[in-house]
């Protein structure tokens, strides 16, 4: 036994603490981080949809003016070869009359630099290479402006300046440049707003989840968290929470029922051990009768640590562990091989085991458990039946589902107490006086319910008829 | 025989030791990994009884993994609190011969103890056993007495033959249980007291020398002279 004062161990029975909603920096936030990701995402696609724009429009205009210009140059280069300078003057003279935009800019000059004919008033400062492109500001009749020049040597020490005026160009690009700076600040504005929209949604949708379980930490295992009814992701988010907390309260009740059960029932045995050998110490007069009391109190003590172990597979199976070693094996043989050995029991005890089990029965499974589930039903049918009475024991399979039934002429449970029966250490009135631990069908139930099946009790007029119904294939 | 004992609990550990020594064995303890480690690996024993959870730094698993990672091949009964199927699992993965899970009898701990020993001496292809006049052959699964055919069902030639192997032992229940039919669980009926009996019957009932006996609070034992 513990020492009393075990049970006050600060350790074992710590106070439930209060979780405080902790504020959270705001760059912990989920929806904030969400929004942020959103907000970078639409501002990469945008400032890609704005660069491409700028360049197809300002880079489009920019290289047909340059084409205008190198046209313009080779036809007047044409001009000068069949006609040399005077040519080249005739034509540059006819271009500017009919320069109806007026955005065209010749200049030629003369060794000495000195304006043969064009619309500049001089050569611009800054252009110093020939066959290159330069943007430079220029004056034209007095009024300044901005150009595409390229400058063309010509034989004899003259050269040529061919241009456009682009002032309408570069205030294109300034227009585009704002607008779409303009569209970057404004994008900025509402990504942030946006992130506080979506936060405040993100927060609204798991408010429910998170004071449920928040309930549920302060130790309140009966809240639930409530459904949208919409039907939608949080909808069957909400859905799983619940169930998983269905499960949590199952277990939580299960362990306590079994400490109450232990509180009660392994008392009784251990009262009884203990006693006898006190007894023993006090009132056995020969070695034989010590010797006697001795083992018997040691066979309480092994009953006693049977129960143990017996509670202890239970709560291995209930906690699902043991998942993890399902195979994929053929039922039949297995059940062939209990039905062997149980005959020979039957038969010893003068009672008839009718067996029919099906050919083949494919299942997925703990082989050990449902060996001992059987086997516990078994154990159970011999136990309460009378001499000359029949145990049936049969196998199906039918949709997918396997059915395992054991059916005897024993007194049977009665109906009020066959939901209670496979209850932990529950044994009904008419049990009481036969061997057991009243654990038997509790196994028998965790093992089936391990593997997504059930066990029902029914009447057998009279009897029990236990059917264990195992699905093929357990779907998770 | 020499059996180590690596065990650090002292009531445990002194009742074991006593027990082995009263059944004619020597035997070696340590109350800890190291130790336990240490006389394992520089020593020659027949059997090594190993506790799971022990002080020193190295726990039952590392002591047998370490041993059998220096090809040490000696049997080891683990016996441990221990007692869910997983441990169970791991221990035998390890390199253990047997799990045996406290509380434990210990009568239940010598006959494991004792069948292994003799396993590892046995372990070449036999195909012919025999007890007195019992004769089984392993082929042609036929049974004889005294020059006499005897007919066995398939599971109880394998229940002869399990005790046949184990000659002179004490067999437990859970050991035949374990043997014969793959259960590693007790069921509450007995049923194998049933299938012995019904074994029994048919070896031993036609003839004058019984030799199949019961072991009181033990199991069974197949042998010539009376125990």
């Amino acid at each position: 036994m513990l020492p009393a004062d075990h049970l006050a161990d600060p350790d074992l029975v710590e106070p439930a603490r209060p979780v405080k909603p902790r504020a959270r920096p705001i760059i912990r936030s989920a929806g904030i981080r969400l929004a942020l990701v959103y907000a970078v995402v639409f501002g990469i696609s945008a400032f890609s949809l704005a660069f491409s724009l700028w360049y197809s429009t300002v880079g489009l205009l920019q290289r047909q003016v340059e084409v205008s210009v190198r046209n313009d140059a080779s036809a007047l280069g044409d001009h000068f070869a069949v006609g040399g300078i005077p040519s080249l003057v005739l034509a540059i003279r006819d271009r500017l009359a009919n320069n109806i935009d007026g955005d065209a800019i010749y200049l030629l000059i003369d060794p000495l630099g000195n304006r043969i004919i064009g619309n500049l008033d001089r050569w611009p400062a800054g252009l110093t290479e020939a066959n290159a492109w330069y943007e430079l500001p220029v004056t034209r009749q007095g009024v300044g402006s901005v150009a595409l020049l390229r400058a063309y040597p010509i034989i004899g020490g003259d050269q040529l300046l061919v241009g456009r005026d682009v002032r309408a160009r570069t205030e294109l690009r300034r227009v585009l440049q704002d607008g779409l700076l303009w569209a970057m600040g404004i994008m900025a504005v509402l990504g942030l707003l946006g992130a506080l929209i979506i936060r405040s949604l993100f927060r609204r949708m798991i408010r429910n989840i998170s004071a449920t379980t928040r309930a549920i930490s302060r130790g309140d295992l009966t809240r639930r968290v409530p459904k949208t009814g919409d039907g939608d992701e949080f909808d069957e988010l909400a859905e799983i929470i619940n169930d998983m907390l269905e499960r949590i309260t199952k277990l939580m009740d299960g362990v306590r029922e079994v400490s109450n059960s232990i509180a009660h029932d392994l008392r009784t045995p251990i009262t009884r051990a203990r006693t006898r050998l006190e007894d023993a110490s006090l009132h056995a007069h020969t070695p034989d009768d010590l010797k006697a009391a001795i083992e018997r109190a040691t066979d309480d003590l092994d009953g006693i640590v049977a129960v143990f172990q017996a509670l202890l597979r239970i709560a291995e199976i209930e906690a699902g562990a043991r998942r993890s070693a399902f195979i994929s094996f053929d039922l039949t043989p297995l059940l062939l091989d209990i039905d062997e050995l149980y005959r020979v029991v039957a038969e010893e005890r003068g009672m008839k085991l009718l067996t029919s089990i099906a050919g083949v029965l494919p299942f997925f499974g703990d082989r050990q458990l449902v060996q001992q589930a059987i086997t516990n039903l078994l154990d159970n049918a011999l136990k309460f039946s009378s001499a000359d009475s029949e145990i049936s024991f049969t196998a199906t399979v039918q949709n997918s589902v396997i059915e395992i039934t054991i059916a005897d002429h024993g007194p049977g449970v009665a109906e009020e107490d066959r939901q209670r029966a496979t209850e932990r250490f529950f044994r009904a009135e008419s049990a009481r006086s036969t061997a057991g631990s009243g654990l038997g069908l509790s196994l028998v139930a965790a093992v089936a319910q391990l593997h997504n099946g059930t066990l029902r009790l029914a009447d057998n007029n009279p009897g029990l008829r236990a059917v264990i119904s195992l699905p093929t294939r357990p779907v998770d | 025989m020499r059996i180590l004992i690596v065990e650090d609990d002292k009531d445990v550990a002194g009742f074991v030791v006593k027990g082995l020594r009263e059944a004619g064995h020597t035997v070696e303890h340590a109350d800890n990994g190291r130790d336990g480690l240490f006389l394992a690996a520089s020593e020659n024993f027949d059997a090594i009884i190993l506790d799971r959870m022990l002080p020193g730094g190295i726990d039952g698993l590392r002591l047998l993994e370490t041993l059998r990672a220096q090809d040490n091949v000696t049997p080891v009964v683990f016996l441990s609190a221990l007692s869910q199927v997983d441990d169970r699992v791991k221990g035998l993965k390890a390199g253990g011969d047997d799990y045996l899970t406290k509380p434990f009898a210990f009568a239940e701990l010598l006959a494991r103890v004792e069948a292994l020993t003799r396993r590892g001496k046995t372990d070449g292809p036999t195909t012919k056993l025999a007890v007195g006049d019992l004769e089984i052959d392993l082929l042609s699964r036929g049974v004889k007495r005294a020059g006499q055919k005897i007919d066995l069902q398939p599971r109880e030639f394998r229940l002869l033959e399990y005790l046949m192997r184990h000659a002179g032992q004490v067999v437990t229940r859970t050991m035949l249980l374990e043997g014969v039919w793959d259960y590693h669980f007790d069921p509450q009926t007995n049923v194998i007291d049933v299938h012995v009996s019904r074994l029994r019957q048919k070896i031993d009932k036609p003839f004058d020398l019984p030799l199949l006996h019961t072991v009181r609070n033990a199991g069974y034992m197949l042998r010539t002279e009376d125990v």
